[in-house]
């Protein structure tokens, strides 16, 4: 063994280092607390978790369907209605705004992120819903009811309410990152559509936003991960009712809304193993998305940097 | 020609989708800001800011537990994640290197992404299962863990645009590198910091998922850190769902005083950024 | 109205109805800082047509500016007259996306749209105006891949992503699609700069064949192409064009003192 002389440089390294090792251990341990705790469920219901659509504590049985159906139609139907108005803002404030709106605007757009989750519960309960209940949700069964999505009652708090508040929330991120990915993209690009006949339109459509596709895909998946792991705005406006409907007016039921929602009320450990156990189906998801669009988005950075 | 006329409409279409897209976003966040001015004005008065809560039916009360709790919760969280965040941006722009920073890296990316409530979750089962009750500390380790990635983030970006000739200038002048690095590279990078701390408290002030069973809630003041504990967030929640008008009334007070403390802290950090 | 220098008025009415363009006080900025001062010249057709010049003479912009991409810069903006057979293409009335379907470029670093396979490329100028059968598009792509000499290298790789191929392949590539479009002119900004010598070459070759059926200006810094290839060429200096006339008048026996010192290279 050398002697290591133990000074002030090599103990300030370890130190960070050190705080660098229980990051790390804190992240993993996330993983294994949420595997360890959610076992007692997993012993009792197997796979059969997931397929199942009962959830009746009083009966001690518990099935995830409804929840991860709630949370993938819900974060979906947001992404469907938040894309092209993202897509939309990031043009605007990229190619057609002139140059002093465009910091203003974005800043603007940006502080959407900013607002508490529960302050867009609170509009959302009692703003948007009697907005969607009275209006938009009669107009769209008078006009469209003939599809499966817009049938039923209209009762302002449900799965097209809850989707329509996550798309706002997501809307800033899917924007900023698309409008990072479009400025990104060399002028010579944009040159080269405009001198062979491209309309403006057709240059950006046909030509700059493939160019960056990578990274537009990277900010909507992004943006899908926060859409599933929205909690306290759903929970306030989606109805929290466990049910699989297609209809988008009736009530739904998310994975963090039912967590939110029934934590404290546990009242058995399988109860709480259950709510854990789906807990650690919504992390591992959007673990994996996120790992996917950091995965894209640093791709497209390095992709930059070797065409200089 | 047909057909040009027709992709120059598309054109005109499109452009005018993307100016709407932008409008909207604008009048959407003024809807919000000033929906909740209007309906929260009404409720602010001097004892929303010193009274504690009165039960339904009362008239009066204030939410000044909460706003202390919340502001408590805050500085716990602090204590641990931003030293520890801002170190840990130094291991990893200093010396990062090789698979543990890697790793490293990417663990606290993916905990950016992780979604707050369950980080709740996971602060319940290590700190309130063992302590047997809800508690300020559970809440406050819930938000370090959502304040610790972006901070580390943060000050590791910031850290690595520190031009390497100030780190060589100052070992040059035999100044041993843990002093180098606190006295020259983090005191350059101080203002990007602070924004970087600024923006992870705006974000944690406004959780209200990660402390629903963790801090709980309580309608007394306390400072103890192994009681539950009050705070904005979830006592505007658990006002907001409640049948009782004039809870909600104090929910759109509640509302009004956290949009205004996050969008704040937000909007200086930003500025203040902007300005270095 | 911008005054007129008259030697070049001369020399414009010399090309009678074969000039393609005729330039009149044209200026041109970036934000405050004027790029273009009163530039007056003509540009014949079915010929090469050389501008020459030291770095940030203004070269670059006056081939953009007959192209209306100069105006696509943010900040950018220019004034005087362009006429284009016979029109002004600053005209409020005229559109820029049909003067640059007719006047085509080459840029100077290579830019094929990576998101889009070599014949995807080829095309991406002609499926705008909705020709879109099949056969017919095969034999365009064969065509222009021909012309611009590509074809053989790439026949196998038609469906590979069109960033895959040789910087030198990329160039070709952006001609063709260039081509492809049948524009009247083609622009060509420095298109060599960034090739190696046996790909400038060909692209060299290529330009001498293109001219009996366009009207090409080409700028360039370096002398011996311009010498090489053109048959007029105009030497930019600061924003002001110094001297215009035959390629071989500017090399061998310039009228201006300036135009003699850079093309025996005693600065640039």
């Amino acid at each position: 063994m050398k002697n290591v002389k133990l000074n002030k440089d090599t103990a300030f390294k370890w130190l960070t280092a050190f705080l660098a090792f229980i990051l790390l251990l804190l992240g993993i341990g996330i993983l294994l607390k949420l595997i360890i705790s959610s076992r007692l469920s997993f012993d009792a219901f197997g796979l059969k978790f997931l397929f199942s659509r009962e959830w009746d504590p009083v009966q001690r049985l518990f099935g995830a369907l409804p929840f991860v159906w709630g949370t993938f139609v819900s974060a979906t139907l947001a992404l469907i209605i938040a894309l092209p108005i993202s897509i939309g803002i990031a043009v605007f404030l990229s190619e057609l705004a002139p140059i002093w709106m465009r910091k203003p605007v974005s800043f603007i757009i940006e502080l959407l992120a900013a607002i508490p989750s529960v302050i867009y519960g609170l509009w959302g309960l009692f703003v948007l819903a009697p907005v969607m209940q009275q209006w938009v949700e009669p107009l769209l069964g008078k006009y469209l009811g003939f599809l499966p999505f817009f049938k039923g009652y209209p009762l302002g708090v449900g799965m097209l309410t809850g989707g329509v508040i996550i798309a706002i929330m997501i809307i800033p991120t899917i924007s900023s990152i698309s409008r990072e990915v479009l400025s990104a993209v060399p002028a010579h690009q944009k040159e080269a559509a405009l001198s062979i006949g491209m309309t403006r339109w057709e240059a950006i459509w046909k030509v700059m936003l493939p160019y960056g596709r990578s990274g537009i895909v990277g900010a909507i998946i992004l943006g899908y991960g926060r859409a599933l792991g929205e909690t306290m705005a759903v929970t306030m406006v989606i109805g929290n009712t466990p049910n699989i409907s297609l209809s988008l007016f009736d009530p739904a039921y998310t994975i963090a809304s039912v967590i939110a929602n029934e934590f404290t009320e546990a009242t058995y450990e399988l109860y709480i193993s259950s709510l854990i156990e789906i807990g650690l189906i919504l992390f591992v998801i959007t673990f994996i998305l996120n790992a996917v669009a950091r995965f894209l988005l640093w791709r497209m950075k390095r992709f930059e940097e070797v065409r200089g | 020609m047909n057909r040009y006329t027709r992709r120059k409409i598309t054109e005109k279409i499109m452009f005018f989708l993307s100016v709407m897209s932008a409008f909207i976003g604008i009048v959407v966040l003024f809807l919000i800001l000033g929906y909740v001015i209007y309906k929260g004005a009404g409720g602010l008065n001097i004892d929303f800011f010193t009274k504690l809560p009165t039960p339904v039916g009362v008239p009066g009360g204030g939410m000044v537990n909460a706003l202390i709790g919340s502001f408590y919760l805050i500085g716990l969280a602090s204590l641990f994640s931003i030293p520890a965040g801002i170190l840990i941006g130094v291991y990893l722009s200093e010396f990062g290197r090789g698979p543990f920073a890697s790793a490293v890296r990417f663990v606290s990316e993916t905990l950016t992404g992780v979604p707050a409530i369950v980080t709740g979750i996971f602060a319940y089962s290590v700190i309130v299962i063992p302590m047997g009750r809800f508690s300020a500390l559970a809440g406050a380790f819930a938000l370090s863990l959502l304040m610790l990635p972006i901070i580390t983030k943060s000050t590791e970006e910031l850290l690595k645009m520190v031009p390497e000739t100030l780190r060589e200038a100052s070992l040059a002048l035999g100044i041993p590198r843990w002093k180098t690095i606190i006295r020259v590279v983090l005191s350059t990078a101080k203002s990007g910091i602070i924004t970087g701390i600024m923006l992870a408290i705006a974000r944690v002030g406004g959780e209200a998922a990660p402390l629903l069973f963790t801090a709980f809630g309580n309608s007394y003041m306390t400072w103890r850190p192994d009681q539950p504990v009050a705070s904005l967030p979830v006592q505007l929640y658990v006002y907001a769902i409640s049948p009782y008008e004039d809870w909600h009334q104090k929910a759109w007070a509640s509302a009004l005083v956290l949009m205004g403390i996050v969008l704040i802290t937000n909007i200086v950090a930003r500025i203040y950024a902007r300005d270095k | 109205m911008q005054e007129i220098n008259k030697e070049f008025r001369v020399r414009s009415s010399e090309f009678g109805d074969k000039a393609k363009f005729i330039i009149e006080g044209l200026n041109a900025w970036f934000g405050r800082n004027q790029a273009l001062k009163n530039i007056n010249m003509s540009v014949k057709q079915n010929e090469v047509t050389a501008i020459i010049g030291p770095s940030g003479c203004g070269k670059s912009t006056f081939v953009r500016c007959l192209n209306r991409l100069h105006e696509e810069i943010i900040g950018a903006r220019c004034e005087g007259r362009v006429i284009f057979d016979g029109k002004d293409i600053y005209d409020p009335d005229v559109d820029p996306v049909l003067i640059r379907r007719r006047i085509g470029m080459v840029f100077q670093k290579p830019n094929p749209f990576p998101a889009m396979t070599v014949y995807e490329n080829v095309v991406a100028g002609l499926i705008l105006e909705g020709r879109k059968k099949k056969s017919e598009l095969d034999e365009v792509v064969e065509k222009f891949l021909r012309l611009a000499a590509l074809w053989d290298e790439v026949k196998d790789k038609l469906h590979q992503s069109g960033a895959r191929l040789s910087s030198g392949q990329q160039q070709r590539l952006c001609i063709a699609r260039t081509l492809a479009v049948e524009p009247d002119v083609i622009l060509f900004d420095e298109p060599t700069s960034a090739l190696d010598p046996i790909s400038t070459a060909k692209i060299e070759e290529l330009m001498q064949g293109l001219k009996k059926d366009y009207t090409i200006v080409i700028v360039t810094h370096n002398m011996q192409q311009a010498a090489r290839v053109s048959g007029y060429t105009g030497f930019f200096l600061l924003g002001e064009l110094i001297e215009f006339d035959r390629t071989n008048k500017i090399f061998t026996n310039p009228a201006n003192r300036l135009t003699e010192e850079y093309v025996t290279g005693r600065f640039g």
